[in-house]
């Protein structure tokens, strides 16, 4: 299984995510400029956290237009995995592969802090490896995370099970409180209709390793490595 | 030729940046405004090479396909 972590111009996750999926899967890994137009060989694709083209215009908006993403699109459209972490998740939305989009968080501020997520579906290649309801504690990092979409995207979100995590407390409950940017519904994580597409603004790349506070986040990894060896 | 692209958040999207000018206007001594809503403004400026409908349609795509994220924003394009 070969695993590519595509890198755009400003993104800063691109490493931690190499090294996670090595750590966690044992599998090659390979960056991908964003210059290339192909994305032949690769099992599955990881778009990394960062501030991609300096977070001008709006978050994604400009590397959506790399052209790499031609074909990291007709990678997914075949139903290929493709998971976008952070800035991952706001260039996946800006790329119509994921419904909604990521608005400034609701309390102005950028939060950089470990909280909780609940595991909402195991019925995705992410998730697989988690029981519905399990909590992960992991760290996030954005100014623009605050999750929104029309309320008949998130009924079709809803219906289909595909909410992958949700802000929670200590005690698995999705409070307002727990909430950290304003996203609707609490929601941290979610999968397209095909469900080999994934976006969360959580930071499984940065919680692989207990000297990092954490290791929960292998369980995204271990999730896909399972998926893609059932294949 | 010049052509202005105002960028603006629907009305049923929340604008914390518009919220905080507007809730610490007090204490810049301005009172009454019930509401500020923040948006983005953009300066283009297309060759005269380009021909007044194929200029049409470029600023319309630059519009809706880049300046804007149609899930939150909306567009108004001013020729000048």
């Amino acid at each position: 299984m070969k695993f590519g972590v595509v890198v755009f111009p400003g993104v800063n996750c691109d490493r931690d995510c190499r090294d996670a999926v090595t750590a966690v899967t044992g599998q090659p890994v390979e960056f991908i400029w964003h210059q290339e137009t192909s994305v032949e060989g690769f099992d599955a694709l990881v778009l990394p956290g960062g501030f991609s083209y300096g977070d001008y215009l709006r978050p994604g908006a400009i590397a959506r237009f790399s052209p790499v993403m031609a074909a990291i699109g007709a990678f997914a459209r075949r139903g290929g995995l493709v998971i976008g972490i952070c800035n991952g998740f706001q260039m996946l939305t800006e790329a119509g592969l994921l419904p909604g989009a990521l608005l400034k968080n609701a309390g102005t501020k950028y939060v950089c802090r470990y909280l909780h997520l609940r595991a909402e579906s195991s019925e995705t290649p992410f998730t697989c490896a988690m029981e519905k309801g399990r909590l992960l504690h992991m760290p996030i990092g954005h100014g623009d995370g605050n999750y929104q979409a029309d309320r008949e995207t998130l009924g079709r979100l809803e219906d289909a099970d595909r909410i992958a995590f949700r802000y929670v407390d200590g005690d698995g409950r999705a409070t307002a409180e727990a909430n950290p940017n304003g996203s609707v519904s609490n929601i941290a994580g979610i999968v397209n209709e095909g469900r080999n597409v994934m976006g969360m603004m959580p930071h499984p790349d940065r919680s692989f390793d207990r000297i990092l506070g954490s290791e929960d986040g292998r369980l995204v990894f271990q999730s896909m490595i399972g998926a893609l060896s059932r294949v | 030729m010049k052509v202005t692209v105002i960028v603006t958040l629907k009305p049923t999207v929340l604008d914390p940046q518009g919220n905080a000018i507007q809730r610490n206007l007090e204490t810049a001594g301005i009172s009454g405004v019930t509401d500020v809503r923040q948006g983005k403004y953009f300066e283009v400026e297309v060759s005269d090479a380009v021909g007044a409908s194929e200029r049409r349609v470029l600023i319309e795509r630059l519009a809706r396909d880049v300046l804007t994220n149609p899930v939150i924003e909306s567009y108004r394009i001013e020729w000048e």
